[in-house]
């Protein structure tokens, strides 16, 4: 995921290319480079290195993935929308801030949708259910956390400071 | 949701600052801060832990380097509670990569993890194995992983995961699914109801099948099953319709791990598919809907990838030309880039050539599209469809586009045009025509090779080299000439213009004026070649011309002190040989003819070719894989001659002192050749000696120390063999004999074929040999399948067997050339006459451009094949066993040197064998008795009786007996079976036995203190 204005918001697994990981700058910016230049009505695929990149803007938002030169593009193009998709769903109406202040919910998220480089799960449906899933695994350990300190300060309290139940 | 306050408020002041300066300030702050905060390790609270690790990653996202935290980040993958194991796992994916030393401390968190009851942290430790996996991951993992995507039990999404964290591993080390029954449990997760852990699944086994389809053949018919049910739209759950197309991911993948199986056999099967496939290329149409618009045609591209692979009947095929004609056309730019690139795969399919040429005229109006991805698509499919009927037209156009295309075409762009002028040429002064165009409109981007190629071209054609040299001159009075067209001017110039002597303008002192007007724009890599230009110049002005002769003479010796060692060395040499005179004459004579070979672009086509436009083609994936060990010196990246590489590529020839010295002198060669003085050997470094790079391209052809020999002797390389071809690498030149490296290796392919009827007997980037075997007593018939895998035809194809004396076999005629793409069968009738382990060897070679390969290979036909298993009884066993009762009908020895084994693998290999195990005949569980029927014409079917004695103490040795009615089967039988039993090929065998002949083979001679003997003494 790259931003058309600041140099580079998310560079995911989405560039794991079969399981390589292409995550270095200076790839980024050599594939920035590559397609921020490139006009609104052209074809969403460029030749990089001897693979091929396929990409689609969104607003200012650019997403990437990086496939070999015999994959099927237009699928590679639908799982790219698959996963605006899907953020969408998780963020009522997605937008460029919701992913840089959330970039690890994205993350989290795209994780159910790919791994390995392949696409993992294509129902929408299930994605969202799973990732809800995660998310109250982690809430109800909050909770549990801020209750275990809720009794602790309320005993410290109680001991601490008996007049403060006074008031 | 639930945010993290100091991580919002970090993103908000790097997002807040004004410049670059003050972003970094912010952030060195920050690291700061977390790394503090990291030492005293013991304050933290794992919320603080985890909003650390989250900032580190963020700052590393934005292009920083953290170089430390990276133990924090995978200590959290051990916290016991969720929120800390969730970001330990996805943090440590983003931050570390698979080398990392750090992943090796987690292994065993991680295992525990997958191993454990807990399904979230399956799914996060699987998450993270899935996308950093390694090696050792592999090695340590494989096994759980395996068991969770088969467990029943285990819930799809776990499963699912365990699918693709499989196939990562599996990329790492394939080891990981060499399991007994592997591709049966793979058949069984095709029956799979959950459709994500299909897809998971179906990614995995096209992963497989690439590598090898034919443990899998059983996935075939479920593959069809699913598209099938994919395309009615049957029992698919509205969550998995894509814009109401049911799972086009699924069906893509689908279609695509059918495409690595060679063809589909069955009926039934092939019928269903094929109305599976006509209904998407009849029924998907043009929507409104973008994303509906990509995913029905992302599903029809692969169809038509199917069905190009499957190689349908005629009609269907131009059914899909039309429909990719229609899509070059259309508005929507990735359907025209993705029909140009599929006309492209299509063209292996040769026989739609003429009708994808009817589309020409729209393919070049493409090279002018306004999106680069599509014009380098659209030179693919010019560069592919070229033949000799429409060279002259696309030749043309690629020059006419060469003077407006990118800069990163151009280079690209004049290789191809240089290939296709060679390759289809109606005449040769239309391919000077090519080339000196390509070189004037670009010849920053031309090639060395370019240029060389087209002095071979002149040299070694008499009637072109007048017109070659009318038309250079033509080009080099112009006023701005580029340095390559300097270089070649004065090569042709230097050798030819004489041929033009009597026409105006073209005197020896015009040409040379001309030339030397020149000099001072040129680099010094270009002055030698002028110098030489001169030499050769005065050399031919007859009468000699006093005044031209000392004006040369004046720049020899300007430049006898020149500082560039190469220009000195010319300027004093040529001046001393002009003051021999008469010598001069013979030693400047002409230079003699290039020996035919190939051309070196062309074979850079073919590699680039193999690497861009076929590497799509799914049928030749594999050969696209092991294309890049052809030839080290022939490597050239996908898109072609970046300039970088051709340098890379020279130096890699030059680098051998043997070839440098060959190279360095071959100018003086010239000289001294011709009047039979030992040749000079010339002390410069290769790069400077410009002469001798006309030979340089040349030398890149063959594999660096070959190239010598070549250069002088044009030994044939006809009598190559199959040695060779493992690498001894007798390569020269003319007729390149096996620079073709097998793919795969050949002794293991015909091991395997010793034990199975069918399988590959042979490949190599061109040809695949398959075998197919079917036995019936003494008789065997065997199918060999010849196929061609390129787009050109092989040529000179010729099989002769040598058979051994025990086998009578006939090869029914063999054709001469095989077509493109084209497979032949070619039967083989084998008779067994007697016993024997001799093998039978077809001697097999064939010819590609002018690459000669011969291969000698072994056919199994062995005596194992003539086997067949017999159980026998008790009561039919002993009587036999008794009334053989000693040599040569009967004999014994004690074998050494045995690869020690447990019994049951050993009964296994036996059986591997047709040799069938008795059990319970023989009372001593460490004994085994085994029997067969061994078929022949002079035996006809006879029982052969085994045992073998082992001692458990030492399973190094053991003691084997046979017996069969026929002398000379007992002892083949006898030593085949010890063969397979010793530690192969490189353990010492027991001595003697096989030099004595059959029928006097003693008893061993063992002496007493001998282990063996008192094993011996034990058994018996």
């Amino acid at each position: 995921m790259a931003n058309a204005f600041d140099s580079t918001l998310l560079f995911m697994q989405s560039l794991h290319h079969k399981g390589h990981s292409l995550y270095e700058i200076q790839v980024i910016r050599e594939l920035s480079g590559l397609i921020l230049t490139r006009g609104p009505k052209l074809c969403n695929f460029v030749d990089w290195r001897g693979l091929r990149v396929v990409y689609k803007r969104y607003a200012s938002l650019y997403f990437c993935m990086c496939i070999d030169q015999d994959d099927n593009e237009l699928e590679i193009l639908e799982i790219i929308h698959h996963y605006v998709e899907v953020l969408d769903r998780y963020f009522g109406s997605v937008c460029e801030l919701d992913l840089i202040y959330n970039f690890h919910k994205a993350y989290f998220i795209l994780d159910e949708l790919l791994l390995a480089g392949e696409l993992q799960e294509s129902s929408k449906k299930t994605v969202a259910r799973l990732v809800a899933g995660q998310d109250s695994l982690v809430e109800t350990a909050k909770e549990q956390a801020s209750a275990i300190s809720n009794i602790i300060a309320h005993a410290t309290k109680k001991v601490m400071n008996p007049l403060a139940i006074a008031f | 949701m639930h945010g993290m306050r100091g991580l919002s408020v970090f993103i908000s002041d790097i997002r807040n600052c004004q410049n670059k300066e003050q972003e970094r300030l912010r952030i060195d702050k920050e690291l700061g801060n977390v790394r503090n905060r990291f030492k005293n390790e013991k304050g933290l609270t794992p919320y603080e832990k985890k909003k650390y690790v989250w900032k580190m990653l963020y700052i590393f996202m934005l292009g920083y380097d953290v170089d430390f935290g990276h133990m924090e980040a995978v200590s959290l993958i051990s916290a016991p509670k969720y929120p800390e194991k969730q970001v330990g796992y996805i943090v440590t994916s983003c931050l570390l990569n698979e080398n990392h030393d750090f992943l090796r401390l987690a292994i065993n968190t991680v295992r525990n993890d997958i191993i454990g009851r807990n399904e979230t942290f399956q799914c996060l430790a699987l998450t993270m194995v899935g996308n950093i996996g390694g090696r050792e991951f592999a090695e340590s993992l494989a096994p759980d992983v395996q068991k969770l995507l088969l467990s029943s039990s285990c819930r799809p999404l776990v499963r699912k995961k365990a699918a693709l964290c499989l196939l990562r591993l599996y990329r790492k080390n394939p080891d990981v699914v060499n399991v007994d029954g592997w591709a049966d449990r793979m058949a069984q997760l095709l029956d799979e109801r959950d459709l994500g852990v299909l897809t998971s699944s179906m990614s995995l086994l096209v992963a497989l099948v690439s590598n090898n389809h034919e443990a899998y053949w059983s996935c075939l018919p479920k593959c069809v099953k699913i598209l099938d049910r994919l395309a009615r739209n049957q029992d698919v759950p509205q969550e998995y319709t894509y814009y109401g197309i049911p799972s086009p991911w699924l069906q893509v993948k689908t279609m695509r791990a059918l495409q690595y199986f060679p063809t589909i056999e069955d009926p039934y099967t092939r019928r269903t598919l094929f109305e599976v496939l006509q209904r998407i290329l009849m029924g998907t149409d043009v929507v409104k809907n973008v994303n509906k618009n990509n995913a029905s045609h992302a599903v029809l591209f692969e169809a038509l990838a199917l069905v190009m692979h499957l190689d349908a009947e005629k009609e269907m095929m131009s059914q899909c030309v039309a429909l990719l004609g229609k899509f070059i056309a259309v508005r929507e730019p990735n359907i025209r880039y993705l029909g140009l690139e599929n006309m492209t795969r299509m063209l292996m399919v040769t026989d739609v050539q003429d009708i994808i040429k009817r589309h020409q005229a729209q393919i070049i109006t493409s090279l002018k599209d306004p999106d680069v991805s599509i014009r380098r698509r659209a030179l693919d499919l010019l560069y592919g469809m070229c033949d000799v009927t429409n060279a002259k037209d696309i030749v043309e156009e690629l020059l006419q586009y060469l003077s407006s295309a990118d800069f990163t075409m151009r280079e690209e762009l004049s290789l191809k045009a240089a290939i296709l002028a060679e390759k289809f040429a109606p005449d040769l002064s239309w391919y000077v025509d090519v080339i000196l165009q390509l070189i004037d409109k670009a010849g920053d981007f031309i090639s060395d090779d370019i240029w060389f190629r087209v002095v071979q071209f002149v040299t070694n054609n008499d009637d072109l080299q007048p017109y070659a040299a009318a038309k250079v001159k033509e080009y080099i009075d112009k006023p701005a000439v580029h340095e390559t067209m300097v270089k070649v001017s004065a090569y042709i110039l230097g050798e030819y213009s004489h041929l033009l002597a009597r026409r105006p303008g073209c005197s020896p002192k015009e040409i040379f004026s001309i030339l030397h007007e020149k000099l001072p724009t040129v680099s010094t890599t270009t002055i030698p070649i002028l110098l030489s230009a001169y030499a050769k110049i005065l050399m031919h002005t007859q009468p000699p011309d006093q005044e031209l002769q000392s004006q040369i003479w004046a720049i020899f010796n300007k430049y006898e002190s020149c500082i560039d060692a190469e220009i000195q060395q010319r300027a004093v040499e040529y001046l001393a040989l002009c003051q021999k005179g008469a010598a001069l004459t013979d030693i400047l004579a002409e230079m003699p003819k290039f020996p035919e070979r190939k051309s070196s672009l062309i074979k850079r086509a073919e590699y680039s070719e193999a690497d861009t436009a076929e590497q799509s083609a799914i049928k030749l994936r594999a050969q696209q894989q092991t294309s890049n060990a052809l030839v080290v010196t022939d490597q050239i990246p996908a898109n072609g001659a970046t300039s970088p590489v051709s340098v890379g590529q020279l130096s890699l020839v030059k680098v051998p002192s043997l070839v440098t010295t060959e190279n360095d002198t071959s100018t003086d060669r010239a000289l001294s050749q011709q009047n039979g003085a030992s040749s000079k050997v010339d002390p410069q470094p290769p790069s400077a000696d410009l002469l001798s790079d006309i030979l340089g391209p040349l030398a890149i052809e063959g594999p660096p120390g070959a190239t010598v020999q070549s250069e002088h002797n044009a030994v044939s390389g006809l009598e190559g063999d199959s040695d060779a071809v493992d690498g001894s690498a007798i390569v020269v030149v003319e007729e390149q004999t096996n620079t073709v490296q097998p793919i795969g290796n050949i002794d293991e392919r015909f091991r395997a074929l010793c034990l199975k009827d069918s399988g590959v007997l042979y490949e190599d980037p061109y040809i695949q040999i398959g075998i197919k075997a079917e036995w019936r007593g003494h008789h065997g018939r065997l199918v060999l399948f010849l196929g061609n895998k390129n787009t050109a035809p092989l040529i000179s194809v010729q099989a002769i067997i040598l058979p051994p004396a025990q086998l009578k076999v006939e090869l029914s005629l063999v054709p001469d050339t095989i077509p493109p793409r084209a497979q032949v069968q070619c039967p083989l009738e084998v008779v067994n006459l007697r016993p024997s382990r001799d093998v039978a060897v077809l001697d097999f070679s064939y010819k590609f451009g002018t690459n000669m390969v011969n291969v000698k290979l072994r056919l199994p036909a062995v005596l194992n094949k003539f086997l067949q298993p017999i159980q026998v009884s008790a009561e039919e066993f002993f009587p036999q066993w008794r009334s053989l009762s000693g040599p040569p009908l009967k004999l014994q020895e004690v074998v050494r040197g045995v690869r020690p084994m447990p019994l049951p693998e050993m009964a296994n290999l036996l059986s591997s064998f047709h040799i069938m195990i008795c059990p319970g005949l023989d009372p001593n569980p460490n004994n085994l008795v085994a029997s067969t029927t061994f078929y022949s014409e002079s035996t006809r079917a006879m029982l052969c009786l085994v045992r073998i004695e082992t001692d458990p103490a030492d399973r190094t040795q053991l003691r084997m007996t046979l017996s069969s009615g026929d002398p000379t089967l007992t002892f083949e039988l006898k030593e085949f079976i010890k063969e397979q039993l010793i530690s192969i090929p490189t353990a010492p065998r027991s001595p003697a036995p096989s030099a004595a002949p059959p029928t006097a083979q003693p008893s061993p001679q063992i002496p007493p203190n001998d282990p063996a003997a008192i094993l011996a003494g034990l058994l018996s």
